[in-house]
């Protein structure tokens, strides 16, 4: 079967911003000084991963091990230092939930401008409407900026909007950190729906429990490098030995 | 020709986020004012009637060949503000919306468009402006007005190219923002908004105001709504040049630097 999802030997640099010149006399000095330097960073070193149709894919590592970056290569906001990322089919991106709310607009007014960034066509959108309202559980706050509400609503709302189409791929970025566990469970019975359907997930999350409970295959980042992918039980196994260890 | 498609894919996916766009800052603009979007044209009809008290009767500024001094000076004041409001809304629109660039694929483009767009749109409520003007002086209207869609096209063609240049140098160097606001002052002395640049006598002003395209979007406005004429061959050829060619300049500039505005950000 032809991978939904090709990665292939991914570098991601960035400069650092210590010697970032925001004006342009810096600039110019910094030239005149050969002094333009940045200090380079590896986000990502070399990364290469093939997702199938179909697969609930975990990525796990600590915290600035490159998880995010990797999401972002493959969804296009980052585009690779070196390397090349193929992806097959419409993206439904749950990266920080709520990227493209105005917080002065009110969540109706959101839910089409939200929407139209993710881009949807408005008809769609009002057809889906009462769906996304029903999932968020926001009926009368509806015409209220969204400025007034509380980050969980937000985020309910922000993760209605981005599953009521039917993606070929979700990428879902700790989104299950927020709300309370009663949103929590409804966020995964979402996902496991829309799987079924036949939607490939990628999932970051540091609750271990929840990559071993929901996906098929894991990849272990560290310190911008596969450590190690295969079968969840395999990987997480692993993984856990090298955290008890450290303690 | 695969990538013009799918360039145009990805414009036609997005088209419903520009008209959103629009419409956020437009009732963004207005919320919470009593008059709400009246403003859109009292503004401009009270900022032309102070420009035409302080430069047509305090100053005696006005020449002696200018036959309806304040439709002239309105129709330039209003093509202006359209080229500064949308040029700065467009250099630091791609900034603004850094938090949201960072985060999910959006086609960068949209910001300094849509900035430039809205710009267009203001531009047109402030037509009640200049048409109650009008209307006040009695000026005749004439059949060439029509034509006034040639220079207002080429110059909106011609500021979203300025604006894409702009966004693109306000992530790297913050000091544009500042640099621009200055120069646009003084392109306005060069702009002939509040004169006729024939009215000074001096040769190598009036041909330095001509390397000036905004001069020319102006002039060949005024041809067409003011004094009904048709447009002249240069005016034709000096707008669409402009704007094509500055459009290119800032597409490509653009285009090329865009990949790298993540990490400056």
């Amino acid at each position: 079967m032809e991978p939904i999802i090709q990665v292939n030997n991914v570098s991601m640099r960035f400069n650092l911003a210590k010697e970032k010149s925001e004006s342009l006399k810096e600039y110019f000095l910094q030239i005149a000084h050969g002094k333009l330097k940045f200090d380079e960073f590896y986000a990502l070193k070399n990364v290469s991963l093939t997702v199938q149709p179909g697969d609930f894919y975990g990525l796990i590592g600590l915290n600035g091990s490159g998880k995010s970056t990797l999401l972002k290569v493959i969804s296009g906001v980052y585009k690779p230092t070196s390397g090349s990322c193929t992806v097959r089919g419409t993206i439904a991106p749950l990266i920080e939930l709520g990227a493209g709310f105005d917080m002065d607009l009110t969540a109706r007014e959101n839910i089409f401008l939200n929407g139209a960034v993710l881009g949807f066509t408005p008809k769609y959108i009002k057809e889906q409407f009462d769906e996304i309202v029903e999932f968020s559980e926001l009926h009368e706050f509806l015409d209220v900026p969204l400025k007034n509400y509380s980050s969980g609503m937000v985020a309910r709302i922000a993760f209605a909007i981005a599953t009521i189409t039917k993606p070929d791929i979700l990428i879902a970025d700790e989104i299950l950190s927020v709300g309370d566990f009663l949103f929590q469970q409804k966020c995964e019975e979402r996902m496991q729906k829309l799987m079924s359907g036949g939607t490939t997930v990628i999932l970051v999350s540091h609750s271990i429990e929840q990559i071993e409970r929901m996906c098929n295959k894991v990849a272990w980042l560290e310190h911008g490098r596969i450590k190690m992918d295969g079968a969840t039980d395999e990987v997480c196994d692993a993984y856990k030995q090298t955290t008890r260890d450290a303690e | 020709m695969g990538t013009v498609k799918l360039y145009l894919k990805d414009f036609i996916r997005y088209r419903y986020l520009l008209y959103n766009l629009i419409s956020r800052d437009f009732k963004l603009k207005y919320r919470r004012s009593v008059l709400g979007v009246a403003w859109s044209v009292l503004n401009p009809l009270l900022m032309c009637g102070v420009m035409v008290v302080v430069f047509g009767n305090l100053f005696q500024f006005r020449g002696e060949g200018i036959t309806n001094y304040p439709v002239y000076l309105v129709i330039g004041q209003l093509m202006f503000t359209f080229f500064r409001e949308s040029t700065t809304m467009a250099m630091g629109s791609v900034m603004a919306n850094a938090m949201l660039l960072r985060k999910v694929y959006i086609p960068k483009y949209i910001f300094p468009l849509e900035k430039t767009c809205f710009g267009l749109v203001n531009y047109f409520f402030s037509f009640v402006a200049l048409i109650i003007i009008m209307l006040i002086t009695r000026s005749p209207l004439h059949p060439t007005v029509l034509l006034a869609v040639y220079p207002i096209l080429t110059m909106f063609l011609f500021s979203l190219g300025v604006g894409l240049v702009l966004s693109t140098m306000a992530v790297f160097f913050r000091d544009v923002i500042h640099l621009w606001e200055v120069f646009t002052t003084i392109l306005m002395y060069f702009s002939a908004i509040f004169y006729d640049p024939a009215q000074f006598g001096n040769l190598y002003l009036e041909t330095l105001i001509k390397f000036n395209p905004i001069y020319w979007y102006i002039t060949a406005f005024r041809a067409a709504v003011l004094e009904g004429q048709l447009l002249t061959f240069n005016m034709v050829i000096i707008c669409g040049a402009c704007s094509l060619a500055m459009l290119a300049f800032g597409l490509l500039v653009f285009k090329k630097n865009q990949d790298k505005f993540v990490l400056y950000m």
